[in-house]
């Protein structure tokens, strides 16, 4: 599904990324863990199109489509989401403006109609009480005074409203308190099936508890410099990163 | 000739049979507008402005009031109200709607008010607005013949909104009106009124109106001026509020047409517990320029204000604000707030903003506030991100930009109106009335 090949990301002149090579299939999870600075925010970013990346080098398919030469939107539709560390927050547009407008683009995209709003409704209800939302949140601007817990939940809405194909969560654990890493995990997992992939990317093992990778990443340096199974994660909690570099530079 | 005289001229082409009083006032306005003449950029009150286009305009009279029914259909507000229709400046009776006015409610057009010796235009005519106010208004008083004459008689709470339609028409020759609105509320009063500014869109005409509002002791106006005239079209207007003892004067100025288009707005608060709010948005594209000027007086103790000023200028649009607090002398215990705030959505747009606050009593709650900025970027790609193409990402973010003042309006079809204006730019898929109807379904249920 996802082919990162040889990719090298460069911001504000600084080189982050300095080939990285990673392959997702459907029905995977993936976790890319690594300390901080080691870029692993970046690779998202860059695969979601934000501004200000430049990649020197490398490629990356989605489906066999060239990412990089997609419109950040086109990215979306064609159902590459990027659930974002720290939630914006967008005074005067409401939750449901956003999620509707959303819907909306990736069905034309498919080339259906828009969605009946009796349907759009029961959907929204729906998913807002699977991440114990009060449904006054989607009368409510996009993120505007919420807390951080509830920012995230808001992002895992959008992704269960939306159903991307990879769901790409940036340390979706930051700032939650264990009550709301279990609703946001619960969300996550409620989003695996065979045909989509995750990709998330933490700090910490503490969420790989909640949510059971089948591939997990240690990004060092704009690298990934080793690659396992879950318990790959434990070991990190436990021994740090320290070694992962000694082994991979030795 | 000097344009002023040239301006005056036209005096001749007018019909006469004044009553003589009123034939007075106008030589008074005449003599006035020539010794001032019009405004240039060295006068302080229109250093942003430039009115040569008016100027040098060569206007006449327009002679009838004939307008295309199906283009009158599609221009005017679809609202169940009492409606007075002007067109270039003169009434027209086929248009209007004043049947069946609840007894205390009197709506006249100015015509007829002064055939009739009408008191209020003996009595109140004028008395907020003189001649000294601005060269505009003084060339108003000199030509005005045609306007609304509204008395609102105490205790009176209007069933429907009271709509004055001005339209202007696209003539071979361009012609200027000088419209009159005159608002009496009595104690107590309550009512809604409307002035919107439309017509045919190769309209190129100059609008030279004066509104005076008097609200009695306890009386509640909402006024709306609704600019959506032709691009080409010209319009100056001055508003003029005197408020008794604990009235309330909501103001809704909007603006979204008109080449040059200059609005006054000076409400004084005379009377203890009065309050005046004031909420405003201009919308401007193309090379239109816009100018608000605002003053509040707050001449009593404890009187309120509050105003919300946004502006949203595209392409080479320029706008001006200039919004000034006066509290007078031993006017204690009063609150004032102001506030303008823009957004550019291009680098030629350009805005002059000037809040100002003169207090010269001790015991006061004022602020005042000015920003211009773009559109939040990070805010574009958050909604990007989630599919949503570019041009859509950065209408809802300008409609959200709005959405502070247009939560303020409570009349809906304007409301709906001005947001459609306003998302103008949206691709066709974008449907903001399902949107907003889905939003208060699932607040409904």
């Amino acid at each position: 599904m996802l082919e990162v090949k040889d990719l090298h990301v460069t911001v504000e002149d600084k080189v982050i990324l300095k080939g990285l090579n990673l392959t997702i299939n459907a029905g995977e999870v993936h976790a890319i863990m690594g300390p901080n600075g080691a870029g692993k925010s970046t690779l998202s970013a860059v695969i979601a199109g934000k501004d200000g990346y430049e990649v020197t080098q490398g490629t990356i398919l989605f489906e066999g489509q060239d990412v990089l030469e997609m419109e950040i939107e086109e990215r979306a539709r064609a159902g590459l989401l990027l659930g974002f560390q720290y939630p914006i927050e967008i005074p005067g547009v409401k939750n449901i403006y956003l999620l509707k407008a959303a819907l909306n683009a990736q069905r034309a995209a498919r080339g259906e109609g828009e969605i009946p709003a009796p349907e759009f409704m029961k959907l929204v209800r729906e998913k807002s009480t699977d991440m114990k939302m009060d449904p006054s949140f989607l009368q409510r601007a996009v993120n505007e005074g919420f807390s951080g817990g509830e920012k995230k939940r808001n992002e895992i809405l959008q992704m269960l409203i939306l159903q991307p194909k990879l769901a790409m969560l940036d340390e979706i654990d930051s700032g939650l308190d264990i009550d709301a890493m279990k609703v946001v995990a619960d969300g996550v997992n409620s989003l695996r099936n065979a045909d989509r992939a995750i990709l998330l990317v933490t700090h910490y093992q503490r969420l790989l508890n909640h949510i059971v990778p089948d591939h997990v990443h240690v990004l060092v340096d704009g690298r990934i410099v080793k690659s396992g199974g879950k318990d790959l994660a434990l070991e990190l909690e436990e021994r740090g990163y320290d070694w992962v570099l000694e082994e991979s530079v030795a | 000739m000097s344009a002023p005289e040239r301006f005056l001229e036209r005096l001749t082409a007018r019909r006469g049979g004044d009553p003589s009083w009123v034939a007075a006032r106008r030589q008074a306005g005449a003599a006035r507008f020539e010794a001032m003449g019009f405004p240039t950029r060295r006068d302080e009150q229109w250093k942003y402005t430039d009115v040569r286009r008016i100027a040098e305009g060569d206007f006449a009279l327009a002679t009838d009031a004939e307008f295309d029914s199906a283009r009158f259909d599609e221009q005017r507000l679809d609202i169940d109200a009492y409606r007075l229709v002007l067109v270039d400046g003169l009434f027209s009776p086929a248009l209007s709607e004043l049947d069946g006015l609840p007894s205390g409610v009197s709506i006249e057009p100015l015509s007829q008010a002064i055939v009739a010796n009408h008191e209020a235009v003996g009595g109140s005519l004028g008395r907020l607005a003189g001649v000294d106010f601005s060269p505009f208004t003084a060339l108003n008083t000199a030509f005005a013949d045609e306007g609304a004459i509204v008395r609102l008689a105490s205790g009176t709470v209007v069933d429907k909104p009271i709509y004055v339609l001005l339209l202007s028409r696209a003539n071979g020759q361009p012609v200027m009106s000088h419209p009159r609105i005159l608002i009496e509320a009595g104690a107590r009063a309550e009512a809604t009124i409307i002035e919107h500014y439309s017509g045919e869109s190769e309209a190129a005409n100059f609008t030279n109106v004066v509104t005076e509002v008097l609200l009695d002791r306890g009386a509640i106006i909402d006024h709306y001026k609704l600019q959506e005239a032709a691009l080409t079209d010209l319009h100056v207007a001055s508003i003029h509020v005197d408020q008794g003892r604990d009235s309330r004067f909501n103001s809704y100025n909007m603006n979204l047409g008109g080449a040059l288009v200059r609005t006054d707005l000076v409400t004084d608060l005379n009377g203890e517990g009065a309050e005046a709010a004031y909420n405003g948005l201009f919308f401007v594209q193309g090379r239109q320029h816009v100018d608000n000027h605002t003053l509040v007086n707050h001449n009593a103790p404890r009187t309120f204000s509050n105003e919300n000023y946004k502006g949203v200028l595209d392409d080479r649009s320029r706008g001006v604000f200039n919004g000034k607090v006066f509290v007078k002398k031993d006017a204690q215990q009063i609150e004032a707030y102001q506030n303008n705030a823009n957004l550019l959505l291009s680098d030629r747009a350009e805005i002059d903003t000037k809040p100002e606050l003169v207090i010269y009593a001790d015991d006061v709650k004022c602020s005042h506030g000015a920003t211009t900025g773009q559109l939040d970027e990070d805010a574009v790609y958050a909604l990007r991100s989630r599919g949503i193409d570019e041009p859509m990402a950065r209408a809802l973010l300008t409609l959200a930009f709005v959405g502070e003042v247009m939560d303020k309006v409570r009349l809906n079809v304007i409301a709906e109106r001005v947001e459609r204006a306003v998302a103008g730019r949206l691709p066709e898929r974008f449907n903001l009335a399902d949107l907003v109807e889905t939003a208060e379904a699932i607040q409904e249920a």
